[in-house]
């Protein structure tokens, strides 16, 4: 094997587009979090630690034959189950909530395993009863998404809770869950409105209520809306120009390089900027619905839908928290935000993307 | 076959599934549009909005605090004043233990027993986010001891400031007055006046005297200096800055030395004595004893300090030349023989023959001169020298007190001078229908009486007995009484009078030339002023405090000391050509003549001739007349 067949050998299951798409969202990940950690470079270098990492475990499951992942999927589940139980009876309290496990080795929060075990299950049970699909099959993969998202919420995790029950939501959606019965669960919803609301945690109850006036506790629990708000806002049309932001560099902004990183770009980048992020964030989507729309298998299919419209509501809860339209739930800006866990999950949600593009192209070919 | 059924079925699959993925697409696109419109609505809507409180966020407005104006004396002597120095200031909220903060500081510098006591005393006033000192008048060595360690002290700040300061403390306490440090109810007023933005970063205001009626003045106004702040409070750069204008310099009608001058010669009486310039109303003079130590007050009096003030039966906060209400006693006879005369109900000449009292028509109740068998015959002149009260009590009784009420109200008694100091009550000149609306009771003919030498309702403060003598001196013309004579060097316009009771020249001739016969040989003072280069005008005169039973006589040697008579005393200098009207009064001094006279002569002979007193005993020189 020379050089270029190695080459080739590299790129040959990676997707050029998507990673376009991908590598513009990380390169402003990187430029805002040296803004936003003041001029911090280690910040830069570690979160360019995390993306080579990322990267890695994208390009191997990028390079996964698909009947791999099929078969990974219930010992993933199986696993994963079996850890969120383990969180529940052992797990350590931090912040007031029990989300993490101690292995010894490693301490591991098996939800974020779950972003990606729980569509992948629900696919993989999905793909076997393609030909003989009632709804009875719906109920039955609903009830693979109702426990491990039971076990998450109470932990409890609102955030990564939203984005599971969206994949799975998804799942479902795609495999044709009948319209009666999405209606039904949508009035259902409304119904059970007040009592949700009294199942809510204290804090939880406070983010929402702080959506509707965040100033009647402008210096407490609204104080993160507020300043969010403010960093946007005053960005303006132009922005306020690279590492110019007030808010973002007089320390105003609070969680600036992780949930709130958005209100740092658009501070300093203005409404402008926003196009250009929203843009790109387009791009990733569409062509997530690209590789959706080609997809050969059922479960692909369904996989390449819900991890695209996972990665949408993502960043749609994380911007519309930002901007104040959402309550404060604890999720990233998806590529943008530092942190290394959340862009592992991703990566790896893109790389099954673009193994799923790559290796039915393989097989058309 | 089956085949091309699977083959249909899979096709149909595609087509229901992409069907799903548009409304999934769809439903996306739906919901970034309204992100779009979100981040549309706060950066281009509402950017204005948004920048604003952006930049109340980021600009942090820090006062600058102006320099208070200076108070000097009419010749320029500093009477209130600023030093620099360094205070210990500590912001509570800031602070998470207090009390090992204090402790900590106290390892550096001294901080005493009296200055703790102070410190929690504020602390229980303060308002949120307050500074409170807990130090005031470092020494260099403890200001250097400090700033080494200000690190371990987050919370603690040394501040160079200005502190107020009277040099003249006691001597000037009630004229003065002093500022302190704003309490809840200013702090109320001044949000009332829309002016609270002026003291955003004072401490202090004034509290009384001068510094209380001037405050708007001595003030100045605020400076700002725009700073950027990042969230935590600290200042980043200063972004503009508006200087302060510093408060504007008083100068007063009062001399300090002729201040001086009066407080040594008041000695240890408690009283008052007020002298002013009768051509233009300037006080050169305004002594209420005793006095107190203003500069205890600026930084918050500590307790003991406090109640050993409060608490003295001497009573030496109270403003008594402002605040002190005195029965007038024979200093009235002068202003009555002119109402007398306004009245034509005594021409000059007219006498009558003194037995040493006088009755009602059909009473035999006696009213007694103050001169046992009485006076012999008494015209209007010698009935002011030698003060005969017989004259008086009939004079009063033939002008009814209503008369003597209209016009004794014109000279000024029972009304407010209008002095540049708050606080001021009016004194009582007494009517018929001020009794029945006081008293529910009708006035009685023997009311009168005693009104007509100044010993019935009739309360009179020191300072008004100035004005009243002032307007005297002058023929009639009242000026009000002022102590500002010039802010920031700028003089106003001369005053103008404040009233002309236009009284016939012959009319205050008698009267002036009379109460200079009284500083003569036969008159009530004559003693205290024998030998003086200047004529002098003068009037003795003696209040009762307890009443005297018929029959009995007053044994000054009998009574408690606090219930002793008030000495009066009125007088102006030169007679002929008055410079300088005055009254004294000392408390529980007796008669007039021999303890408030010789009081009035040191003050005269300093002003008019620049003699300095010799120090001066408690109940002095006694004199040829007894006094009334």
């Amino acid at each position: 094997m020379n050089l270029r067949q190695l080459k080739q050998r590299f790129v040959l299951h990676l997707d050029p587009v998507l990673l376009s798409g991908l590598g513009a969202l990380l390169l402003v990940s990187l430029l805002t979090l040296y803004s936003a950690s003041d001029g911090n470079g280690a910040r830069v270098l570690g979160q360019l630690g995390n993306i080579a990492v990322a990267f890695i475990v994208l390009w191997i499951i990028a390079n996964m034959p698909l009947h791999w992942l099929m078969r990974i999927a219930v010992p993933m589940y199986v696993l994963g189950m079996a850890l969120l139980i383990g969180v529940a009876l052992f797990g350590e309290i931090s912040h007031g909530a029990r989300r993490w496990l101690n292995l010894g080795v490693a301490n591991i929060q098996p939800s974020e395993l779950m972003k990606i075990a729980v569509p992948l299950m629900m696919a993989w049970y999905f793909e076997k009863h393609e030909a003989t699909l009632t709804w009875r099959n719906h109920l039955i993969a609903a009830l693979l998404l109702v426990m491990p998202l039971a076990l998450i919420v109470r932990q409890p995790d609102l955030g990564t809770s939203i984005l599971i029950a969206a994949s799975g939501f998804f799942v479902l959606f795609l495999a044709g869950l009948s319209w009666r019965v999405i209606l039904g669960l949508l009035v259902a919803a409304a119904a059970s409105a007040p009592f949700l609301w009294h199942a809510l945690h204290d804090y939880q109850r406070q983010r929402i209520l702080m959506l509707f006036d965040p100033s009647q506790d402008a210096l407490g629990k609204g104080y993160h809306t507020i300043q969010g708000m403010i960093a946007v806002g005053s960005g303006g049309l132009m922005g306020k120009g690279y590492l110019q932001g007030t808010q973002t560099h007089l320390d105003f902004l609070p969680e600036r390089t992780t949930d709130f990183i958005f209100a740092v770009w658009s501070e300093e980048f203005g409404f402008i900027g926003n196009l250009f992020l929203l843009g790109l964030y387009v791009f990733v989507i569409g062509r997530g619905f690209v590789i959706t729309a080609n997809a050969s298998t059922y479960f692909t299919r369904l996989m390449a839908g819900s991890i695209t419209l996972t990665f949408f509501i993502y960043t749609f809860v994380n911007i519309g928290m930002v901007t104040g339209i959402l309550p404060v739930v604890g999720v990233p800006l998806p590529l943008v935000s530092y942190g290394g866990t959340s862009l592992l999950t991703l990566m790896l949600g893109f790389g099954v993307l673009m193994s799923i593009h790559t290796h039915q192209r393989l097989v058309k070919t | 076959m089956t085949r091309k059924i699977e083959l249909k079925n899979s096709q149909r699959e595609i087509h229901f599934f992409r069907l799903r993925l548009f409304v999934g697409l769809g439903f996306a696109g739906l919901l970034m549009l309204l992100l779009l419109a979100r981040v549309f609505y706060l950066q281009v809507l509402q950017h204005g909005h948004f920048d604003t409180l952006a930049e109340s966020n980021r600009i942090y407005v820090v006062p600058i605090v102006p320099n208070r104006g200076v108070i000097t004396d009419r010749n320029g002597v500093v009477l209130a004043r600023n030093y620099a120095g360094y205070t210990l200031e500590v912001t509570p909220d800031n602070i998470r233990n207090l009390d090992q903060t204090i402790a900590e500081i106290g390892k550096l510098v001294e901080i005493k027993p009296k200055d703790l006591r102070r410190f929690k005393k504020l602390l229980a006033e303060r308002r949120s986010l307050q500074t409170l000192p807990i130090r005031t008048r470092l020494t260099d060595e403890e200001v250097a001891r400090f700033a080494a360690q200000r690190y371990r002290f987050p919370g603690v700040e040394l501040k160079a400031r200005l502190f107020r300061e009277y040099p003249y403390t006691e001597t000037t306490s009630h004229l003065l007055g002093y500022i302190g440090r704003i309490n809840q109810q200013e702090l109320e007023e001044l949000e009332a006046g829309e002016v609270a933005a002026n003291y955003l970063g004072s401490e202090y205001i004034g509290k009384t005297g001068i510094e209380q009626y001037y405050e708007k003045v001595l003030h100045g106004v605020t400076g700002f200096e725009q700073v950027e702040v990042d969230a935590g409070g600290r200042a980043v750069r200063m972004v503009s800055r508006t200087a302060p204008e510093s408060g504007k310099n008083l100068t007063l009608t009062l001399d300090a030395g002729l201040q001086e001058v009066a407080v040594q010669a008041l000695g240890d009486f408690r009283g008052a004595l007020v002298a002013i310039d009768p051509a233009n109303g300037e006080v050169l003079a305004y002594v209420s004893k005793p006095g107190y130590d203003p500069n205890l007050f600026i930084d918050g009096i500590d307790t003991e300090s406090w109640d050993a003030l409060n608490n003295s039966p001497d009573v030496p906060l109270n403003n008594r030349a402002l605040r002190g209400q005195y029965p007038m006693g024979s200093t009235i006879k002068p202003f009555m023989a002119l109402t007398g005369l306004h009245f034509a109900a005594r021409s000059p000449d007219f006498s009558i023959s003194d037995p040493g009292y006088y009755m009602l028509p059909g009473s035999r109740h006696q009213y007694r001169d103050w001169k046992v068998g009485g006076h012999g015959r008494v015209d209007m002149f010698k009935s002011i020298v030698v003060s005969c009260d017989t004259y008086y009590y009939g004079l009063a009784t033939e002008l009814g007190i209503d008369r003597m009420h209209d016009y004794l109200g014109q000279f000024g008694f029972g009304k407010r001078t209008g002095i540049d100091l708050e606080g001021e009550v009016p004194g009582l000149l007494p009517s018929t229908g001020w009794k029945m609306q006081r008293h529910q009771q009708i006035w009685y003919p023997g009311d009168t009486v005693s009104a007509g030498i100044g010993q019935g309702y009739q309360l009179a403060t020191p300072l008004q007995m100035a004005h009243v003598t002032a307007t005297l001196a002058n023929g009639g013309v009242g000026y009000r009484p002022h102590l500002v004579k010039a802010i920031q060097r700028e003089t106003s316009a001369p005053p103008q009078p404040l009233f002309d009771l236009k009284i016939p020249a012959q009319d205050i001739d008698l009267v002036k030339r009379a109460m200079q016969a009284v500083t003569h040989p036969g008159g009530t003072a004559a003693g205290s002023f024998y030998n003086a280069l200047y004529p002098v005008g003068a009037k003795t005169g003696t209040a009762q405090v307890i009443a005297i039973k018929q029959g009995e006589k007053y044994d000054e040697k009998k009574v408690s000391e606090y219930n002793r008579d008030h000495a009066w005393f009125i007088a102006f200098a030169p007679a002929d050509q008055p410079r300088i009207a005055l009254a004294v009064l000392a408390e529980n001094g007796g008669h007039g003549s021999s303890t408030a006279a010789p009081i009035a002569r040191k003050v005269f002979d300093y002003y008019l001739l620049g003699k300095l007193p010799k120090p001066l005993k408690k109940a002095a020189v006694s004199d040829t007349a007894e006094g009334d």
